[in-house]
Protein backbone atom coordinates (compact mmCIF):
# COMPACT_ATOMS: atom_id res chain seq x y z
CA UNK A 1 0.00 0.00 0.00
CA UNK A 2 0.98 3.48 -0.63
CA UNK A 3 1.48 6.28 2.02
CA UNK A 4 -0.08 9.39 0.20
CA UNK A 5 2.21 11.44 2.25
CA UNK A 6 4.90 9.65 0.71
CA UNK A 7 3.94 10.49 -2.71
CA UNK A 8 6.23 11.47 -4.93
CA UNK A 9 3.73 13.87 -7.18
CA UNK A 10 3.06 17.29 -5.84
CA UNK A 11 4.92 20.00 -4.12
CA UNK A 12 5.20 18.81 -0.48
CA UNK A 13 3.74 22.34 0.95
CA UNK A 14 0.30 21.71 -0.63
CA UNK A 15 -0.10 18.40 1.02
CA UNK A 16 -2.32 18.27 4.49
CA UNK A 17 -1.63 16.38 7.11
CA UNK A 18 -3.97 13.37 6.75
CA UNK A 19 -2.57 12.39 3.04
CA UNK A 20 -4.84 14.76 1.23
CA UNK A 21 -3.69 17.52 -0.59
CA UNK A 22 -5.50 20.37 -2.25
CA UNK A 23 -5.27 20.68 -5.69
CA UNK A 24 -6.87 23.83 -5.75
CA UNK A 25 -7.50 26.50 -3.30
CA UNK A 26 -10.09 29.67 -3.32
CA UNK A 27 -8.55 31.82 -6.01
CA UNK A 28 -8.03 29.07 -8.28
CA UNK A 29 -11.99 28.00 -7.78
CA UNK A 30 -13.29 31.67 -8.28
CA UNK A 31 -11.05 32.26 -11.56
CA UNK A 32 -12.20 28.51 -13.25
CA UNK A 33 -15.80 29.52 -12.77
CA UNK A 34 -15.18 33.18 -13.77
CA UNK A 35 -13.32 31.75 -17.28
CA UNK A 36 -16.77 28.97 -17.12
CA UNK A 37 -18.96 31.40 -16.66
CA UNK A 38 -17.54 33.52 -20.07
CA UNK A 39 -17.59 30.70 -21.88
CA UNK A 40 -21.32 30.37 -21.16
CA UNK A 41 -21.92 33.98 -22.18
CA UNK A 42 -19.53 33.18 -25.38
CA UNK A 43 -21.47 29.67 -26.53
CA UNK A 44 -24.87 30.60 -25.87
CA UNK A 45 -24.26 34.25 -27.76
CA UNK A 46 -24.59 36.41 -24.35
CA UNK A 47 -26.59 33.67 -22.12
CA UNK A 48 -29.71 35.03 -23.47
CA UNK A 49 -32.22 31.97 -23.17
CA UNK A 50 -29.49 29.98 -20.43
CA UNK A 51 -31.79 28.35 -16.97
CA UNK A 52 -28.33 27.36 -14.73
CA UNK A 53 -29.14 23.67 -13.36
CA UNK A 54 -27.22 22.87 -10.17
CA UNK A 55 -27.12 18.98 -9.57
CA UNK A 56 -27.58 18.59 -5.84
CA UNK A 57 -25.86 19.21 -3.28
CA UNK A 58 -22.48 20.91 -4.88
CA UNK A 59 -23.83 21.34 -8.05
CA UNK A 60 -26.49 24.18 -6.57
CA UNK A 61 -23.90 25.85 -4.98
CA UNK A 62 -21.69 26.53 -8.04
CA UNK A 63 -24.70 27.02 -10.04
CA UNK A 64 -25.74 29.75 -7.55
CA UNK A 65 -22.35 31.11 -7.74
CA UNK A 66 -22.16 31.24 -11.91
CA UNK A 67 -25.52 32.66 -11.86
CA UNK A 68 -23.79 35.67 -9.82
CA UNK A 69 -21.41 35.75 -12.23
CA UNK A 70 -23.33 36.11 -15.19
CA UNK A 71 -25.34 38.36 -13.58
CA UNK A 72 -22.13 40.81 -12.84
CA UNK A 73 -20.73 40.09 -16.83
CA UNK A 74 -24.05 40.90 -18.34
CA UNK A 75 -26.56 42.37 -15.94
CA UNK A 76 -29.35 40.71 -16.56
CA UNK A 77 -30.94 37.84 -13.87
CA UNK A 78 -29.91 34.37 -15.25
CA UNK A 79 -32.84 31.61 -13.77
CA UNK A 80 -30.97 29.29 -11.59
CA UNK A 81 -32.45 26.29 -10.07
CA UNK A 82 -31.50 22.46 -8.41
CA UNK A 83 -31.87 19.09 -9.45
CA UNK A 84 -32.17 16.16 -7.32
CA UNK A 85 -31.73 12.61 -9.38
CA UNK A 86 -31.43 10.42 -6.56
CA UNK A 87 -34.76 8.66 -7.85
CA UNK A 88 -33.22 8.28 -11.25
CA UNK A 89 -29.69 6.95 -9.97
CA UNK A 90 -28.73 3.62 -11.90
CA UNK A 91 -27.01 2.04 -8.24
CA UNK A 92 -30.27 3.60 -6.29
CA UNK A 93 -30.37 -0.57 -5.52
CA UNK A 94 -26.79 -0.82 -4.32
CA UNK A 95 -27.62 0.61 -1.43
CA UNK A 96 -30.64 1.41 1.42
CA UNK A 97 -32.55 3.95 -0.12
CA UNK A 98 -31.49 7.56 0.55
CA UNK A 99 -32.86 10.72 1.86
CA UNK A 100 -33.58 13.18 -1.21
CA UNK A 101 -33.55 16.51 -1.98
CA UNK A 102 -35.06 19.38 -3.51
CA UNK A 103 -35.78 19.93 -7.11
CA UNK A 104 -36.20 23.18 -7.90
CA UNK A 105 -37.01 24.34 -11.30
CA UNK A 106 -36.78 28.45 -11.45
CA UNK A 107 -40.49 29.89 -12.25
CA UNK A 108 -39.46 30.29 -16.60
CA UNK A 109 -39.44 26.57 -16.59
CA UNK A 110 -36.88 24.61 -18.92
CA UNK A 111 -39.00 24.36 -22.11
CA UNK A 112 -37.26 25.42 -25.04
CA UNK A 113 -34.47 27.02 -22.87
CA UNK A 114 -30.59 26.51 -23.06
CA UNK A 115 -30.20 24.09 -19.44
CA UNK A 116 -26.28 24.28 -18.16
CA UNK A 117 -26.00 21.58 -16.23
CA UNK A 118 -23.79 22.53 -12.89
CA UNK A 119 -22.13 20.12 -10.97
CA UNK A 120 -18.76 19.12 -8.90
CA UNK A 121 -16.79 16.28 -10.15
CA UNK A 122 -17.03 14.47 -13.52
CA UNK A 123 -16.38 10.88 -12.79
CA UNK A 124 -18.09 7.97 -14.25
CA UNK A 125 -20.53 9.86 -16.00
CA UNK A 126 -23.33 8.02 -14.30
CA UNK A 127 -25.04 10.87 -12.48
CA UNK A 128 -25.09 13.02 -15.59
CA UNK A 129 -27.01 10.26 -16.65
CA UNK A 130 -29.64 10.46 -14.13
CA UNK A 131 -29.65 14.20 -14.54
CA UNK A 132 -30.52 13.45 -18.55
CA UNK A 133 -32.83 11.06 -17.47
CA UNK A 134 -34.59 13.94 -14.74
CA UNK A 135 -34.52 16.38 -17.25
CA UNK A 136 -36.60 14.53 -19.91
CA UNK A 137 -39.28 14.20 -17.59
CA UNK A 138 -39.37 17.73 -16.54
CA UNK A 139 -39.75 19.60 -20.35
CA UNK A 140 -37.81 19.33 -23.21
CA UNK A 141 -34.77 22.11 -23.21
CA UNK A 142 -34.00 23.88 -26.77
CA UNK A 143 -30.50 22.00 -25.41
CA UNK A 144 -28.53 20.56 -22.67
CA UNK A 145 -24.91 21.55 -21.95
CA UNK A 146 -23.25 20.61 -18.87
CA UNK A 147 -20.37 22.64 -16.95
CA UNK A 148 -18.42 21.07 -13.94
CA UNK A 149 -15.89 22.26 -11.58
CA UNK A 150 -13.56 19.04 -12.12
CA UNK A 151 -13.02 16.65 -14.76
CA UNK A 152 -11.63 13.30 -13.35
CA UNK A 153 -11.84 11.14 -16.00
CA UNK A 154 -12.72 7.83 -15.76
CA UNK A 155 -16.17 8.17 -17.85
CA UNK A 156 -18.22 5.15 -18.21
CA UNK A 157 -20.61 6.35 -20.62
CA UNK A 158 -20.41 8.55 -23.49
CA UNK A 159 -20.60 11.61 -21.99
CA UNK A 160 -18.61 15.18 -21.47
CA UNK A 161 -18.35 18.37 -20.57
CA UNK A 162 -18.87 21.61 -22.51
CA UNK A 163 -17.20 23.94 -19.50
CA UNK A 164 -14.47 22.49 -17.34
CA UNK A 165 -13.18 24.44 -14.64
CA UNK A 166 -10.03 21.64 -14.24
CA UNK A 167 -9.12 18.41 -16.07
CA UNK A 168 -7.46 16.64 -13.00
CA UNK A 169 -5.76 13.11 -14.39
CA UNK A 170 -6.48 10.95 -11.25
CA UNK A 171 -6.11 7.22 -10.18
CA UNK A 172 -8.87 4.78 -9.61
CA UNK A 173 -7.38 4.71 -6.27
CA UNK A 174 -8.39 8.52 -5.75
CA UNK A 175 -10.81 10.37 -4.35
CA UNK A 176 -11.59 14.12 -5.40
CA UNK A 177 -13.82 15.45 -2.83
CA UNK A 178 -15.32 19.64 -3.49
CA UNK A 179 -14.93 21.64 -0.67
CA UNK A 180 -17.60 24.68 -1.13
CA UNK A 181 -17.78 28.08 1.64
CA UNK A 182 -21.68 27.43 1.95
CA UNK A 183 -21.58 23.83 2.38
CA UNK A 184 -18.13 22.93 4.21
CA UNK A 185 -17.04 26.25 5.44
CA UNK A 186 -13.86 26.76 3.13
CA UNK A 187 -13.48 26.47 -1.11
CA UNK A 188 -10.92 23.64 -2.23
CA UNK A 189 -10.38 20.87 -4.24
CA UNK A 190 -8.61 18.27 -2.46
CA UNK A 191 -7.34 14.78 -3.58
CA UNK A 192 -6.32 11.64 -1.59
CA UNK A 193 -6.47 8.22 -1.35
CA UNK A 194 -9.53 6.29 -1.04
CA UNK A 195 -10.41 4.81 2.70
CA UNK A 196 -10.13 1.20 1.20
CA UNK A 197 -6.75 1.81 -0.32
CA UNK A 198 -5.61 3.38 2.45
CA UNK B 1 -32.69 -7.48 6.52
CA UNK B 2 -36.28 -7.68 6.11
CA UNK B 3 -38.00 -4.22 7.73
CA UNK B 4 -42.00 -3.35 7.60
CA UNK B 5 -44.49 -1.03 8.71
CA UNK B 6 -46.56 -2.34 10.85
CA UNK B 7 -47.51 0.38 13.68
CA UNK B 8 -46.48 3.67 13.93
CA UNK B 9 -44.39 3.22 16.63
CA UNK B 10 -42.05 1.18 14.44
CA UNK B 11 -40.83 4.49 13.29
CA UNK B 12 -38.11 6.37 15.11
CA UNK B 13 -38.03 10.11 15.19
CA UNK B 14 -35.50 10.49 12.71
CA UNK B 15 -37.46 7.53 10.43
CA UNK B 16 -40.45 9.50 10.75
CA UNK B 17 -38.95 12.85 9.64
CA UNK B 18 -36.67 11.45 6.95
CA UNK B 19 -40.37 9.95 5.66
CA UNK B 20 -42.02 13.21 6.13
CA UNK B 21 -38.87 15.06 4.22
CA UNK B 22 -38.79 12.70 1.81
CA UNK B 23 -43.02 13.10 1.17
CA UNK B 24 -42.38 16.67 0.94
CA UNK B 25 -40.21 16.65 -1.98
CA UNK B 26 -42.04 13.85 -3.58
CA UNK B 27 -45.10 16.24 -3.47
CA UNK B 28 -44.18 18.37 -6.50
CA UNK B 29 -44.24 15.31 -8.47
CA UNK B 30 -47.59 15.51 -8.55
CA UNK B 31 -47.63 18.73 -9.43
CA UNK B 32 -46.11 18.09 -12.83
CA UNK B 33 -47.08 17.12 -16.63
CA UNK B 34 -45.40 13.62 -15.91
CA UNK B 35 -46.11 12.34 -12.46
CA UNK B 36 -43.84 9.67 -12.85
CA UNK B 37 -40.37 8.65 -11.72
CA UNK B 38 -38.53 5.22 -12.39
CA UNK B 39 -37.20 4.47 -9.16
CA UNK B 40 -39.26 1.11 -7.92
CA UNK B 41 -38.90 -0.01 -11.86
CA UNK B 42 -39.37 -3.75 -11.83
CA UNK B 43 -40.65 -4.12 -8.32
CA UNK B 44 -43.94 -5.37 -7.56
CA UNK B 45 -46.06 -4.28 -5.09
CA UNK B 46 -49.24 -6.15 -3.83
CA UNK B 47 -52.41 -4.15 -2.05
CA UNK B 48 -54.05 -7.11 -0.35
CA UNK B 49 -57.39 -6.11 0.70
CA UNK B 50 -59.15 -7.92 3.16
CA UNK B 51 -61.95 -5.02 4.04
CA UNK B 52 -63.85 -2.28 2.28
CA UNK B 53 -61.82 0.71 1.18
CA UNK B 54 -61.53 3.30 -1.63
CA UNK B 55 -59.20 6.01 -0.54
CA UNK B 56 -56.21 4.50 1.23
CA UNK B 57 -56.43 1.03 -2.10
CA UNK B 58 -56.18 4.45 -4.49
CA UNK B 59 -53.63 6.00 -2.62
CA UNK B 60 -51.58 3.11 -2.75
CA UNK B 61 -52.05 1.81 -5.68
CA UNK B 62 -50.91 5.79 -7.48
CA UNK B 63 -48.20 5.75 -4.96
CA UNK B 64 -46.85 2.74 -6.52
CA UNK B 65 -47.52 3.61 -9.70
CA UNK B 66 -46.26 6.75 -9.85
CA UNK B 67 -42.60 5.49 -8.70
CA UNK B 68 -43.00 2.82 -12.07
CA UNK B 69 -43.52 -0.64 -9.31
CA UNK B 70 -45.95 -3.38 -11.05
CA UNK B 71 -48.79 -3.06 -8.87
CA UNK B 72 -51.15 -6.33 -8.44
CA UNK B 73 -54.85 -5.49 -6.78
CA UNK B 74 -56.15 -8.23 -4.53
CA UNK B 75 -59.43 -7.79 -2.80
CA UNK B 76 -61.16 -10.39 -0.73
CA UNK B 77 -64.18 -10.32 -2.79
CA UNK B 78 -64.22 -11.90 -5.99
CA UNK B 79 -60.99 -13.89 -5.06
CA UNK B 80 -60.65 -17.36 -3.24
CA UNK B 81 -60.73 -15.73 -0.21
CA UNK B 82 -64.34 -16.04 -0.45
CA UNK B 83 -63.99 -19.87 -1.69
CA UNK B 84 -62.89 -20.20 1.79
CA UNK B 85 -58.69 -20.08 1.47
CA UNK B 86 -56.75 -19.01 4.62
CA UNK B 87 -53.95 -15.75 4.73
CA UNK B 88 -51.53 -18.02 4.84
CA UNK B 89 -51.99 -19.65 1.47
CA UNK B 90 -52.67 -16.35 0.13
CA UNK B 91 -49.78 -15.29 1.12
CA UNK B 92 -47.95 -18.64 -0.27
CA UNK B 93 -49.07 -17.50 -3.61
CA UNK B 94 -47.87 -13.66 -3.12
CA UNK B 95 -44.42 -15.39 -2.61
CA UNK B 96 -44.91 -17.64 -5.39
CA UNK B 97 -45.43 -14.25 -7.60
CA UNK B 98 -41.95 -12.70 -6.11
CA UNK B 99 -43.73 -9.54 -4.52
CA UNK B 100 -41.87 -6.96 -2.94
CA UNK B 101 -43.99 -5.26 -1.19
CA UNK B 102 -47.33 -6.23 0.21
CA UNK B 103 -49.76 -3.30 1.09
CA UNK B 104 -52.21 -5.58 3.18
CA UNK B 105 -55.91 -4.50 4.91
CA UNK B 106 -57.50 -6.69 6.78
CA UNK B 107 -60.52 -6.52 9.54
CA UNK B 108 -58.20 -8.60 12.13
CA UNK B 109 -56.12 -6.82 14.16
CA UNK B 110 -52.77 -8.42 13.85
CA UNK B 111 -52.72 -9.82 10.10
CA UNK B 112 -49.90 -7.81 9.07
CA UNK B 113 -48.12 -8.88 11.91
CA UNK B 114 -48.27 -12.45 11.03
CA UNK B 115 -48.08 -11.83 6.78
CA UNK B 116 -44.71 -10.35 7.92
CA UNK B 117 -43.46 -13.54 8.92
CA UNK B 118 -44.75 -15.84 5.44
CA UNK B 119 -43.16 -13.36 2.74
CA UNK B 120 -40.44 -12.51 1.88
CA UNK B 121 -41.25 -8.91 0.74
CA UNK B 122 -41.75 -5.63 2.96
CA UNK B 123 -45.50 -5.78 4.84
CA UNK B 124 -46.97 -2.06 5.16
CA UNK B 125 -50.45 -1.87 7.25
CA UNK B 126 -52.78 -0.37 5.95
CA UNK B 127 -55.43 -0.54 8.22
CA UNK B 128 -55.83 -3.59 10.42
CA UNK B 129 -59.20 -3.97 12.71
CA UNK B 130 -58.79 -2.01 15.48
CA UNK B 131 -55.11 -1.89 15.67
CA UNK B 132 -53.56 0.38 13.84
CA UNK B 133 -53.09 2.49 10.54
CA UNK B 134 -49.76 3.96 10.46
CA UNK B 135 -49.66 5.76 6.75
CA UNK B 136 -52.91 8.05 7.47
CA UNK B 137 -50.87 8.94 10.81
CA UNK B 138 -47.95 9.69 8.41
CA UNK B 139 -49.87 11.34 6.16
CA UNK B 140 -51.51 13.52 8.90
CA UNK B 141 -48.23 14.39 10.49
CA UNK B 142 -47.52 15.88 6.83
CA UNK B 143 -50.84 17.85 6.30
CA UNK B 144 -50.04 19.50 10.08
CA UNK B 145 -46.44 20.39 9.33
CA UNK B 146 -47.61 21.66 6.07
CA UNK B 147 -50.17 23.89 7.41
CA UNK B 148 -48.06 24.51 11.00
CA UNK B 149 -44.81 24.31 10.88
CA UNK B 150 -42.92 21.51 13.00
CA UNK B 151 -45.06 19.69 15.38
CA UNK B 152 -42.71 19.64 18.81
CA UNK B 153 -44.62 21.19 21.39
CA UNK B 154 -48.49 21.15 19.28
CA UNK B 155 -50.95 20.27 20.73
CA UNK B 156 -53.50 17.74 18.94
CA UNK B 157 -56.80 16.80 20.03
CA UNK B 158 -58.47 13.15 18.37
CA UNK B 159 -62.08 13.29 18.81
CA UNK B 160 -64.42 10.63 18.89
CA UNK B 161 -64.99 6.90 18.72
CA UNK B 162 -60.89 6.45 19.78
CA UNK B 163 -62.33 2.63 21.10
CA UNK B 164 -62.54 1.21 17.46
CA UNK B 165 -60.52 3.54 15.84
CA UNK B 166 -57.06 2.55 14.12
CA UNK B 167 -56.00 5.79 13.07
CA UNK B 168 -56.30 7.72 16.34
CA UNK B 169 -53.97 4.82 18.03
CA UNK B 170 -51.27 5.31 14.91
CA UNK B 171 -51.53 8.99 15.08
CA UNK B 172 -51.09 9.49 18.95
CA UNK B 173 -47.76 7.00 18.41
CA UNK B 174 -46.34 9.01 15.86
CA UNK B 175 -47.52 12.68 17.36
CA UNK B 176 -46.19 11.87 20.52
CA UNK B 177 -42.54 10.23 18.47
CA UNK B 178 -42.78 13.65 17.04
CA UNK B 179 -43.30 15.70 20.17
CA UNK B 180 -46.92 16.90 20.03
CA UNK B 181 -48.82 16.89 22.71
CA UNK B 182 -52.24 14.72 21.83
CA UNK B 183 -55.91 14.44 24.09
CA UNK B 184 -58.18 12.19 23.10
CA UNK B 185 -61.75 13.49 23.94
CA UNK B 186 -64.39 10.60 24.06
CA UNK B 187 -67.75 9.83 25.63
CA UNK B 188 -66.07 7.52 28.66
CA UNK B 189 -67.52 4.16 26.59
CA UNK B 190 -65.54 4.82 23.58
CA UNK B 191 -62.28 5.35 25.45
CA UNK B 192 -60.37 1.77 25.64
CA UNK B 193 -59.53 0.67 29.01
CA UNK B 194 -55.57 0.79 28.11
CA UNK B 195 -55.34 4.19 27.56
CA UNK B 196 -53.29 4.95 30.44
CA UNK B 197 -50.68 3.18 28.56
CA UNK B 198 -50.88 5.67 25.38
CA UNK B 199 -49.03 9.08 25.67
CA UNK B 200 -51.64 11.34 25.79
CA UNK B 201 -53.95 12.49 27.68
CA UNK B 202 -57.82 11.77 28.24
CA UNK B 203 -60.88 13.92 28.43
CA UNK B 204 -64.55 13.64 28.90
CA UNK B 205 -65.33 17.23 27.85
CA UNK B 206 -64.67 19.01 24.31
CA UNK B 207 -65.47 22.74 24.69
CA UNK B 208 -62.71 22.47 27.53
CA UNK B 209 -60.36 21.19 25.11
CA UNK B 210 -61.12 23.53 22.14
CA UNK B 211 -59.37 26.78 23.07
CA UNK B 212 -56.09 24.67 23.57
CA UNK B 213 -56.18 22.99 20.50
CA UNK B 214 -53.51 23.77 17.28
CA UNK B 215 -55.53 20.84 15.35
CA UNK B 216 -58.44 19.14 16.19
CA UNK B 217 -59.05 15.69 14.10
CA UNK B 218 -62.33 14.50 13.99
CA UNK B 219 -63.20 10.51 13.94
CA UNK B 220 -66.19 9.01 12.07
CA UNK B 221 -68.34 6.94 14.46
CA UNK B 222 -67.72 3.22 13.05
CA UNK B 223 -71.25 1.71 13.34
CA UNK B 224 -69.79 -1.74 11.81
CA UNK B 225 -67.50 -2.54 14.30
CA UNK B 226 -70.29 -1.29 17.04
CA UNK B 227 -71.96 -4.30 18.85
CA UNK B 228 -73.25 -2.49 21.54
CA UNK B 229 -74.73 0.65 22.22
CA UNK B 230 -72.17 3.16 23.39
CA UNK B 231 -73.65 6.24 23.14
CA UNK B 232 -77.70 6.57 23.65
CA UNK B 233 -78.38 8.04 20.57
CA UNK B 234 -76.86 9.63 17.54
CA UNK B 235 -78.12 13.17 17.67
CA UNK B 236 -76.89 13.09 21.80
CA UNK B 237 -73.43 12.25 20.60
CA UNK B 238 -73.59 15.04 17.82
CA UNK B 239 -74.61 17.00 20.34
CA UNK B 240 -71.87 16.60 22.89
CA UNK B 241 -69.08 15.40 20.74
CA UNK B 242 -69.50 16.73 17.09
CA UNK B 243 -67.77 19.74 15.48
CA UNK B 244 -70.11 22.39 14.16
CA UNK B 245 -69.51 26.28 13.69
CA UNK B 246 -69.96 27.52 17.21
CA UNK B 247 -67.08 24.99 18.25
CA UNK B 248 -64.86 25.63 15.44
CA UNK B 249 -65.39 29.65 16.47
CA UNK B 250 -63.73 28.46 19.98
CA UNK B 251 -60.36 27.11 18.34
CA UNK B 252 -57.72 29.30 18.24
CA UNK B 253 -57.48 31.63 15.41
CA UNK B 254 -54.76 28.90 13.57
CA UNK B 255 -56.05 26.06 14.42
CA UNK B 256 -56.85 23.20 11.40
CA UNK B 257 -59.73 20.85 11.49
CA UNK B 258 -58.63 17.12 10.21
CA UNK B 259 -60.58 14.30 9.16
CA UNK B 260 -59.42 10.54 7.97
CA UNK B 261 -62.60 10.61 5.63
CA UNK B 262 -65.54 9.05 5.02
CA UNK B 263 -66.98 11.80 6.77
CA UNK B 264 -70.58 10.97 8.45
CA UNK B 265 -71.54 14.76 7.69
CA UNK B 266 -73.94 15.88 10.52
CA UNK B 267 -72.79 13.51 12.95
CA UNK B 268 -69.57 14.06 13.90
CA UNK B 269 -68.59 17.27 11.89
CA UNK B 270 -70.96 19.75 10.98
CA UNK B 271 -71.45 20.19 6.88
CA UNK B 272 -70.13 23.84 6.86
CA UNK B 273 -67.46 22.76 8.81
CA UNK B 274 -66.13 20.24 6.75
CA UNK B 275 -66.05 22.48 3.49
CA UNK B 276 -64.48 25.61 5.90
CA UNK B 277 -61.13 26.85 5.11
CA UNK B 278 -59.36 25.35 8.23
CA UNK B 279 -60.87 22.04 7.20
CA UNK B 280 -57.85 19.89 5.41
CA UNK B 281 -59.99 16.69 4.55
CA UNK B 282 -59.02 17.25 0.69
CA UNK B 283 -55.30 18.07 1.00
CA UNK B 284 -55.19 14.87 3.40
CA UNK B 285 -56.51 12.73 -0.09
CA UNK B 286 -53.99 14.19 -2.11
CA UNK B 287 -50.86 14.17 0.74
CA UNK B 288 -52.07 10.61 1.53
CA UNK B 289 -50.13 10.02 -2.21
CA UNK B 290 -47.33 11.64 -1.19
CA UNK B 291 -46.76 10.02 1.89
CA UNK B 292 -47.08 6.63 0.98
CA UNK B 293 -44.32 7.02 -2.07
CA UNK B 294 -42.40 8.12 0.25
CA UNK B 295 -42.92 5.00 2.35
CA UNK B 296 -42.75 2.90 -0.88
CA UNK B 297 -39.50 4.58 -1.90
CA UNK B 298 -37.74 3.56 1.33
CA UNK B 299 -38.72 0.45 2.28
CA UNK B 300 -38.18 -0.56 -1.16
CA UNK B 301 -36.20 1.52 -3.24
CA UNK B 302 -32.54 0.17 -2.30
CA UNK B 303 -30.85 -2.36 -0.87
CA UNK B 304 -32.46 -2.93 2.12
CA UNK B 305 -34.87 -0.91 3.62
CA UNK B 306 -34.20 2.51 5.31
CA UNK B 307 -37.25 2.47 7.72
CA UNK B 308 -39.15 0.25 9.62
CA UNK B 309 -38.80 -2.92 12.20
CA UNK B 310 -38.10 -6.19 11.96
CA UNK B 311 -40.74 -8.79 12.68
CA UNK B 312 -40.15 -11.88 15.11
CA UNK B 313 -42.43 -14.89 15.64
Amino acid sequence: MVNAASRPDGPVEARVADGHKAVLEGPDIRRALTRIAHEILERTKGGEDVVLLGIQTRGVTLAQRLAEQLMQVEGRPVPCGSLDVTMYRDDLRMKPARAIRRTELPPEGVDDRIVVLVDDVLFSGRTVRAALDALNDLGRPRAVQLAVLVDRGHRELPIRADYVGKNLPTSMRENVKVLLAENDERDAVVLGLKEESK
Amino acid sequence: MKRHLISAADLSKDDALLVLDTAEELAQVSGRSIKKLPTLRGRTVVNLFYEDSTRTRISFEAAAKRLSADVINFSAKGSSVSKGESLKDTALTLEAMGADGVVIRHSASGAPHRLANWVQGSVINAGDGTHEHPTQALLDAFTMRQRLGDLEGRRVTIVGDILHSRVARSNVLLLDTLGAQVTVVAPPTLVPVAVDTWPCEVSYDLDAVLPKSDVIMMLRVQHERMNASYFPTVREYSRRYGLDGDRMAALPEHAIVMHPGPMNRGVEIAADVADSVRSTIVEQVANGVSARMAVLYLLLGGSEPAIGKEVSE
